[in-house]
């Protein structure tokens, strides 16, 4: 080996090591966009916020929070399934830790199940995009722009855990692995903990 | 070379301490609902709330209080920063809920 391929693999040696802030560069990578969907989510709330700061004729058609509480006690409740799991990765014990995810993900299906129901309930009483019987027809969008994004974060981090779980039992991924997915199961119950006092809980009807 | 940084599996007693803070949390966020106050008010008590709330998830759950110090910093200055800078419009919000500008 010549004295150049020797110094280029001491260089690219270094680079690998060096990593930023002392994590590993799937963590960081998860951080950053867990940092960047933050933006998105605020964005999203920050126009709903605005639209209903100036609307006079907000609609507020939630009578009852049962289902939204169930909905919340279930993503709540996979959080910590989805902590014990890493804690389990991380302790070696591999069984518990496919169990965990597995809980996670089935919570995650339940979640989307009654997301989807409590939908189309609305979009039944007559709620689109444009109109609904109630007040402003921005309602419509800003609520299903709002919670849609939100659901498709769910049912991307259903798929993932399922993805990720696999292959952690059948040892193509390791418990890093368990933990990067993790992070973003948090993010989508950490996102939802906003979603509901201000899609939800402000619009009860009294 | 760097260390990385490498988390010690917790009992499940803090875990079930955590989980329990923040169900108990959003519980309160429905209870703020049924009060009689303005809506105002009641933003600022949920806002409160699901501050608390996200903020005790996302250190212990999300583990960021036991990363490394310069990354807990950067992660939380950046996001606020964005976060406040997002904050521009609301008395535009205001203005127009008072039909400045748009009708007689």
């Amino acid at each position: 080996m010549s004295q150049a391929d020797l110094t280029m693999q001491g260089h690219s040696a270094g680079m690998m090591t060096d990593r930023p802030f002392a994590i590993p560069t799937k963590k960081l990578a998860m951080w950053l966009f867990i940092i960047a969907d933050t933006m998105t989510f605020s964005a999203c709330l920050v126009a709903y916020g605005f639209l209903r700061n100036a609307t006079p004729d907000w609609p507020r058609p939630f009578h009852s929070i049962t289902n939204v509480a169930v909905m919340t006690f279930i993503l709540l409740t996979s959080s910590l399934t989805m902590y014990l799991g890493v804690q389990s990765a991380k302790a070696g014990d591999k069984a518990g830790a496919f169990r965990w995810t597995m809980i996670t993900a089935v919570a995650g299906i339940l979640f989307a199940v009654l997301h989807l129901r409590e939908w189309m309930g609305l979009i039944g009483e007559g709620m689109t995009l444009f109109k609904n019987p109630w007040g402003t027809g921005l309602f419509g969008a800003a609520f299903f722009s709002v919670t849609g994004l939100h659901i498709t974060h769910v049912i991307g981090g259903v798929i993932a855990l399922l993805a990720v779980g696999l292959r952690y039992k059948g040892g193509r991924y390791n418990s890093d692995d368990i933990e990067i997915v993790g992070l973003y199961w948090h993010f989508v119950d950490l996102v939802w903990m906003f979603v509901v006092p201000f899609i939800y809980l402000m619009n009860l009807a009294h | 070379m760097t260390t990385v940084t490498e988390h010690k599996p917790d009992g499940i007693g803090k875990s079930l301490v955590v989980y329990f803070c923040i169900l108990a949390l959003a519980a309160l966020q429905f209870v703020i609902a049924y009060q009689d106050i303005h809506a105002a008010q009641m933003f600022r008590r949920m806002f409160s709330v699901a501050l608390v709330e996200a903020g005790i998830a996302v250190m212990f759950f999300m583990h960021l209080w036991s990363e490394k110090r310069g990354f807990l910093l950067f992660v939380v200055i950046f996001t606020i920063f964005v976060l406040l800078s997002m904050q521009f419009g609301w008395t535009d919000s205001s203005r127009l809920s008072h039909c400045a500008g748009y009708c007689s």
